[in-house]
């Protein structure tokens, strides 16, 4: 009941993203010292032109957020679906042919499992060094780790189905069965699990910007311009409080619709 | 079975270990040039320095000292403090456990009550705010919401402190490093408040990812386990609703909650690290995020690798807890 909205939500993101040159009133990176911190339009000193306030270098808080939205989707979609390929490629293979193949990639999966995700991040972040293209391979390193348990689950219990065998009797070949049969037949939970995980892969991407290790100045990121604020606590509240809502509305908006794409998939779910 | 399940550990510990290995000496930044930056060294005191620290040393042979040494409890100097690695880490262990035990504590009292009304009282007011409740909750970033908590509670109700972990002046003596305990023990009630004041905020940023997920799952699983036979036949017996309840749905329904409540210590691992960050809190995560700053790699490695060993133990726990829960799965 929710999805349409949720959906129109995410859509929005997307479209405020794209068009993000179109629709942000001023340059992102354009410092103006005379307003310096300068309060959002409804609070005395504020001026509608720059309707969310500026932020310590006098830079357009609206710009910046609407701009900061490309990176977080960008980093969201291309980590997960990098993840998923690669996922999706391992369980088939763990799933599939067993043996030393799925202790390989079984054990892999273990020690990455062995790490809190956050912490994995943050380490790795420090040896690769900031920037976007890092960001997004230090998330797929390990985010391949949960499509691929997913689809290693599903091929274990897709391969003694009558119809691999069915096809297996006729001389397909293994690349064919996995591809043709058992793939489009477990990956309904896969695109669950991905729209989900997007919305997580945001929040690490931000957690990894706030700590000064992810996108670097002057490109604007959400979790970064929260750490901006922080200095500003006392007497600019809105230039931290800004950008986490815009955070937090597109991972709830993506939140919405993974799970009502859950409930639609799975007829058992009753809520 | 458990003798299974730690062997098992063995590779995946010794992988964990190589992996952040790897990590810290393809750091690039050398450790021995940014302790001496600024300094006015010549190029013989920085090689004499990296020398005295065992940089010079190709990074297999390091390795092999590492896990020798760690084995034994030894985890090398640390780069900076210029003190033993296992000292350094051990003073600041206490206040991330006393932190991380307390967002643990919250999160369950929250999660627990919250999830089983919404479970039992379906579709009822309780059950659509815990589930708005806990879709906020894993929506939301953890340092944003600290922050948020910070800007109403400590900058415009003064009602808390900002950060740190205790009014310098109301220290008690150091006994156990646990400042609640020492405090205890030392029998000085403002201390014990004072620690209580500051450590409130930084608790609830840390329990809130957990006890959203949580919510969500107590109320799952309860909604579940009601419709089970076994709740009706009790019910059918004459058991009282509130013994049906508690003795018969709630002990099932706590099943998954073990297991998803050890995975999701994982968050609170990594949480330590944005919320001791963002609440000058000072614990092992916020000496992990500034060492990784100044190359630190012997503190970082030891860290890194100490978390791990952490979250694959507390996850054993929770597999075993969880076969002693439910006897379907003992072997």
């Amino acid at each position: 009941m929710s999805f349409p909205f949720a959906m129109a939500g995410v859509v929005a993101f997307v479209l405020i993203a794209v068009f993000a040159p179109w629709l942000a009133p001023h340059d992102p990176a354009a410092a103006d010292l005379f307003r310096r911190l300068q309060p959002p339009f409804w609070l005395e000193g504020g001026d509608l032109s720059y309707p969310l306030g500026c932020d310590a270098l006098g830079r357009d808080i609206l710009s910046r957020l609407i701009f900061g939205a490309r990176v977080s989707i960008f980093i969201g979609i291309v980590v997960v679906a990098l993840a998923t390929l690669i996922g999706v490629l391992a369980g088939l293979a763990a799933g599939y042919f067993g043996s030393w193949v799925d202790t390989v990639i079984s054990g892999l999966v273990d020690i990455l499992l062995g790490f809190p995700y956050l912490i994995f991040a943050i380490g790795l972040m420090a040896m690769m060094g900031p920037g976007i293209g890092n960001i997004v391979l230090v998330l797929a390193y390990k985010e391949w780790v949960i499509p691929s348990r997913v689809v290693r689950g599903e091929t274990l219990a897709a391969r003694e189905m009558d119809y691999v065998e069915a096809a297996r009797s006729l001389g397909a070949s293994s690349i064919f069965i996995l591809l043709r049969e058992i793939l489009p037949n477990i990956i309904t939970p896969v695109i669950v699990v991905a729209t989900l995980r997007i919305a997580q892969v945001i929040i690490l991407e931000a957690s990894l910007s706030f700590l000064g290790l992810g996108v670097q100045p002057p490109t604007p990121s959400w979790g970064a311009m929260v750490a901006d604020g922080r200095s500003f606590m006392l007497d600019a509240w809105w230039v931290s409080t800004f950008p986490g809502l815009a955070i937090m509305l597109l991972v709830l908006a993506i939140n919405l619709a993974g799970q009502s794409l859950r409930h639609g998939f799975d007829p058992r779910s009753t809520t | 079975m458990i003798l299974r399940r730690l062997l098992h550990l063995i590779p995946v510990l010794l992988g964990v270990t190589v992996i952040t290995f790897l990590m810290m000496s393809a750091t690039p930044g050398d450790p021995a040039e940014i302790m001496l930056a600024g300094q006015n060294a010549s190029a013989e005191q920085v090689a004499s320095l990296r020398r005295d620290m065992g940089l010079d040393q190709p990074a297999a042979v390091r390795f092999v000292h590492f896990i020798g040494h760690a084995l034994e409890g030894d985890f090398g100097q640390s780069l900076f403090q210029r003190r033993p690695v296992a000292s350094v880490i051990g003073e600041r262990l206490p206040a991330t456990i006393e932190l991380s035990v307390a967002a643990l504590l919250i999160a369950l009292l929250v999660a627990v009550p919250l999830g089983v009304l919404a479970g039992v009282y379906r579709h009822g007011v309780v059950d659509r705010l815990a589930t708005i409740g806990s879709l906020l909750g894993v929506s939301m970033p953890g340092f944003w919401f600290g922050i948020l908590l910070l800007i109403l509670f400590a900058v415009r109700l003064r009602w808390l402190p900002v950060s740190g972990e205790i009014d310098f002046s109301a220290m008690p003596p150091r006994v156990t490093g646990f400042l609640l305990i020492d405090a205890m023990l030392a029998g000085r009630w403002r201390s014990f408040v004072d620690t209580l004041r500051h450590l409130v905020l930084p608790a609830i940023t840390l329990a809130l990812p957990m006890a959203a997920v949580l919510t969500a799952v107590v109320r799952a699983s309860m909604q579940d386990v009601l419709r089970r036979p076994f709740v009706s036949f009790a019910r059918a017996k004459g058991v009282p609703e509130w013994r049906v309840l508690v003795r018969h749905a709630l002990r099932n329904a706590m099943l998954p909650v073990v297991s998803v409540a050890a995975l999701e210590t994982g968050s609170l691992l990594g949480g330590n690290m944005i919320v001791e960050t963002v609440f000058g809190w000072p614990g092992l995560g916020r000496l992990v995020v500034e060492s990784i700053f100044q190359r630190n790699y012997p503190l970082v490695q030891a860290a890194v690798l100490l978390y791990a060993v952490t979250y694959v133990l507390i996850n054993l726990a929770a597999d075993l807890l969880y076969m002693a829960l439910n006897p379907r799965v003992r072997p």
